[in-house]
């Protein structure tokens, strides 16, 4: 665990860049710093691996000050990546994953041995292994920025803005990357973010600084949207942040309406059993079962349906797997107000209205606080 | 050697290709010493901001001093030799390797630095691993302003005896009044400068794997076409010559 014990920074020029910090960062998860430009995640960040020492205060590493042992050796003990990935442009891209093992004195090959497996392990194709840094795109480097950072297998990676400088897809991709790679790994990550939406989405832990280096509050991210400390945190979590929270809620207990949908061969008794008086709609879905779109009942002919005359049901949503706002997302952008809910196959598993969708988030809502009164 | 094109009086008692190799050497040693003491000339510079103006001023002053008045003052002390000689070259030298030098190693991206830095190299391997290997096209640019005009300045010698490599046959071409030999003072010194020069852009090309394809004219078009990675363009090496050249 890193612990940051009342840590202040004050630069040279009088500037206060972090006020008497603390923070526990829990091992083996994501904690986020986020916060508007110049509120000191980055001094906060490289107070950790010594770039920057502490005016006041002191950093614990399991329990040890940092600056009880080699500052190099606390270095690459700890991972470092950055916007733009900060590669050497002079190495080969092997040779910039195997940076760190050779300053740890493995051999040449046993260091290059590790960053090819880096290289996959972060979804590069071995053959840019002897290309050039230029040679390779934004979210390229930005992945040979995470394996140089893994090269040495240290418990703790430190990420400042590193995905801030790609477009938002190949954002989105490598955070799922960096999800997937921390499932499997485990370290202990700070990672640093201007991107509120970014923080919520890979933070365990989140913590919200305000201008002057001070901490607004300390959280997981559902709680920092239900339970904002103040107006700042407030206003900093955007408008629509109800809406947010409900990416925590799963999608679970959402009761399904299965009669609805008829396959596209159905026969006109098949119709007329399914066209209940409280679904004004039947979802029409292809022999494989995946949703073809909306129909009035009495606007299907048996036998001649033409998927080219369906109502649009807009993005489903895997039911069991994807929260209530995916859900809510769904039903939203369905002409017929209904979303519709499949399976991991992409077949449709049942219909739901906005209305049954608003019951589910009420629920949620109420065992939420109700787990918050427990737990508090 | 005797007879044909090449011969060469017998006062200079060399054969035309001995001169050659003369001139070489008088050329590319004080290069060579220059380019040792500018390097951590130019590292003090780099760590000492304040440093630069002054060191900067200094060269240039020494710059201005014409070749002669350095013999004049170094006869005394290292005689008609081709030390005499190559000292002022060295001393020239500077004025183009420590700005070549500082530029070089100053744009280095912060980005890079605070990498190598995070990762734990200390300072002398973050100077030799990183900011040096990265400056080298910058150096190189210099070296190459720095030989050329090293080798067009060694004629000089010939002032003080003899001591000017292939310039010494611009004194015998006069006194025997025979063109043939200025001719190959002059064109062999320029043959010498633009074999010289070619192999340093060889050594760069070979040193420099990791620049962009198609330095010189092409070298906007290919750092363009860089995708994602950091806008600033490095200036051809033609114009930081001309640079520094300037300076
Ligand atoms: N070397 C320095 N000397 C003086 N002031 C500094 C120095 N480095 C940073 N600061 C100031 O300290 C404050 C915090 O800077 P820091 O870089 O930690 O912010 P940040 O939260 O990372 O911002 P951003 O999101 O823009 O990267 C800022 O006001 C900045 O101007
Ligand atoms: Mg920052």
């Amino acid at each position: 665990m890193i612990r940051i014990d009342s840590v202040t920074k004050r630069y040279p020029d009088g500037t206060v860049a972090v006020d008497r910090l603390s923070l526990e960062i829990p091992d083996r998860s994501i904690t986020v710093l986020v916060g508007p430009s110049g509120c000191g995640k980055t001094t906060t960040l490289r107070m950790i691996n010594r770039m920057i020492e502490p005016s006041e205060g002191t950093i614990l590493l399991d329990g040890a000050d940092i600056t009880k042992q080699p500052v190099n050796t606390l270095r690459r003990s700890m991972g470092y990546v950055i916007q733009n990935a900060g590669l050497f442009q002079h190495r080969t891209i092997i040779d910039n994953i195997a940076t760190v093992p050779r300053l740890l004195g493995w051999s040449k090959d046993k260091a290059r041995a590790r960053a090819r497996e880096l290289m996959e392990r972060v979804g590069l194709d071995g053959a840019l292994a002897k290309r050039y840094p230029y040679q390779l795109s934004g979210g390229q480097q930005q992945r040979v920025g995470v394996a140089r950072a893994l090269a040495a297998d240290p418990p703790v990676l430190l990420m400042d803005e590193p995905f801030s400088a790609v477009d938002p897809i190949v954002r989105k991709g490598l955070q799922d990357e960096l999800l997937r790679l921390q499932a499997e790994l485990g370290k202990t990550i700070v990672f640093v973010t201007h991107d509120i939406d970014e923080a919520i989405k890979i933070g365990t832990m989140v913590a919200v600084m305000r201008t002057g280096g001070r901490l607004a509050q300390y959280a997981p991210p559902a709680e920092l949207l239900s339970d904002p400390a103040d107006a700042f945190v407030e206003d900093f979590l955007g408008t629509d942040r109800g809406i947010r929270r409900l990416s925590f809620f799963p999608s679970t207990g959402l009761e399904l309406t299965t009669t609805a949908i008829v396959a596209v061969d159905a026969t006109a008794e098949q119709i007329a059993a399914r066209a209940t008086p409280d679904v004004p709609y039947l979802l029409v879905t292809g022999l494989d079962g995946r949703p073809l779109g909306w129909s009035a009942p009495g606007d299907l002919t048996a036998g001649a349906v033409d998927p080219a005359e369906l109502l649009p049901f807009g993005r489903p949503f895997v039911h069991g797997e994807e929260s209530l706002r995916a859900a809510l997302d769904g039903a939203v952008l369905s002409p017929t107000g209904w979303a519709v809910a499949v399976d991991r196959e992409g077949r449709a598993a049942g219909v739901v209205s906005q209305q049954t969708i608003a019951e589910a988030i009420r629920t949620a809502h109420a065992e939420g606080r109700d787990a918050a009164k427990v737990a508090g | 050697m005797s007879g044909g094109f090449f011969h060469i009086p017998s006062d200079l008692q060399n054969t035309y290709f001995g001169l050659v190799g003369l001139h070489l050497r008088e050329a590319l040693i004080p290069v060579a010493a220059g380019l040792l003491i500018a390097l951590p000339i130019a590292q003090l510079c780099v760590r000492l901001r304040w440093l630069y103006p002054p060191v900067l001023g200094v060269t240039t002053v020494l710059y201005a001093i014409p070749s002669l008045a350095f013999f004049v003052v170094l006869i005394d002390y290292t005689g008609q030799t081709e030390t005499t000689v190559m000292i002022p070259l060295a001393v020239y030298s500077l004025v183009v390797f420590i700005p070549a030098i500082v530029d070089g190693v100053r744009s280095v991206p912060q980005e890079t630095l605070d990498a190598a830095t995070a990762m734990g190299l200390g300072p002398v391997r973050r100077y030799l691993q990183v900011q040096l290997p990265i400056a080298a096209p910058a150096i190189i640019a210099g070296l190459r302003v720095a030989t050329v005009s090293s080798i067009s300045l060694v004629s000089v010698g010939m002032l003080i005896g003899n001591q000017g490599g292939l310039g010494n046959l611009l004194h015998d071409g006069q006194i025997y009044h025979q063109n043939r030999l200025i001719w190959l003072s002059v064109v062999g010194t320029a043959v010498l400068a633009v074999l010289v020069d070619a192999l340093l852009v060889l050594l760069r090309i070979a040193l420099t794997p990791w620049m962009p394809r198609g330095s010189g004219s092409r070298r906007t078009k290919a750092a363009g076409a860089r995708p994602g990675t950091d806008t600033e363009a490095r200036p051809e090496p033609a114009v930081t010559a001309l640079e520094d050249a300037v300076r």
